[in-house]
């Protein structure tokens, strides 16, 4: 996989859960992941047409978007619930199309599917390509997720 | 006509996912818009617009079964609704989209992630420039 994809998921998300969720986020190294179980509660996961093609997702804790969502929607949340998996949606679609943009602004063309959303402990993730998978840890006040990619090539 | 900003208008908010509905929905309430209706596709937004007297558009680009822009075109083309305002909230950022959205007769344009006082700058650039006076 092309590691010039990695950034501009990473300020993507930095960037949309400033300005969206007012929630200050701290990224972690990044790492292979090699298994396709989740790291967390609940995932978003959006297909990306190339080429090259890949997917990424977002998988997060549920104290850590209960918080994020509560926080976008000035409500307070509980439990994962419809309304927080929609967020998660939401989100995964704010921060695909915000690092599809910075891509497209440096020559590649990439369009994006509606996202899907999946929750549930040990919840699989299935990418759309054979590539590793790189994983970004993420930090807020609240708890953890992380965004995952994976291109062909 | 040129229509001016009025709080009692009719504003309809289209978006698949009911997260961004809500947040554009608190947006125009903090705003002062106080008559808000949801579409959550552009082809039941197309419905109402034709059933109902709709003031102002705020809609999505991505979404199923009718997408942002082929409502504008739609709007655009339908003789009751073609001089209603339409505001794009999209993550489709890139000059290409703009221009597209511009060609289709869009009156501003706002890309995801946005601040509510980017979208309220938005919404009265449009009725400004509506009034004749931007």
């Amino acid at each position: 996989m092309n590691v010039e994809f990695m950034n501009p998921f990473l300020t993507a998300t930095i960037n949309v859960l400033k300005t969206m969720c007012f929630t200050d986020v701290t990224a972690g190294k990044p790492y292979i992941k090699k298994d396709k179980i989740s790291c967390g509660d609940v995932s978003g996961v959006v297909g990306i047409t190339g080429p090259p093609n890949g997917s990424m997702s977002l998988t997060f804790n549920k104290d850590c978007i209960i918080q994020i969502v509560s926080n976008m929607l000035g409500e307070s949340f509980k439990d994962i619930n419809d309304d927080i998996k929609d967020a998660v949606g939401e989100l995964s679609n704010m921060i695909s199309g915000t690092a599809r943009n910075d891509l497209g602004n440096n020559g590649y063309s990439f369009k994006t599917s509606i996202p899907t959303v999946v929750s549930g402990p040990k919840h699989e993730i299935r990418h759309m390509c054979k590539a590793p998978t790189i994983a970004i840890p993420f930090t807020t006040s609240g708890g953890s997720f992380v965004v995952e990619i994976s291109f062909e090539g | 006509m040129k229509p001016e900003i009025n709080m009692n208008m009719k504003v309809l908010v289209v978006d698949d996912f009911a997260t961004m509905r809500k947040i554009v929905r608190n947006i125009l309430k903090q705003i002062g818009f106080t008559n808000i209706v949801e579409a959550d596709d552009g082809a039941n937004a197309l419905q109402i617009i034709k059933e109902d007297k709709i003031d102002f558009v705020v809609t999505d680009w991505n979404m199923p079964n009718m997408t942002g822009l082929d409502l504008l075109k739609n709007i655009r083309a339908t003789e009751k609704a073609k001089d209603t305002p339409v505001l794009m909230v999209t993550a489709e950022g890139l000059a290409d989209n703009v221009v597209d959205a511009v060609k289709a007769g869009v009156d501003n344009y706002v890309v995801k992630p946005f601040t509510a006082e980017t979208v309220q700058a938005k919404i009265e650039q449009i009725f400004a420039k509506r009034a004749g006076k931007a």
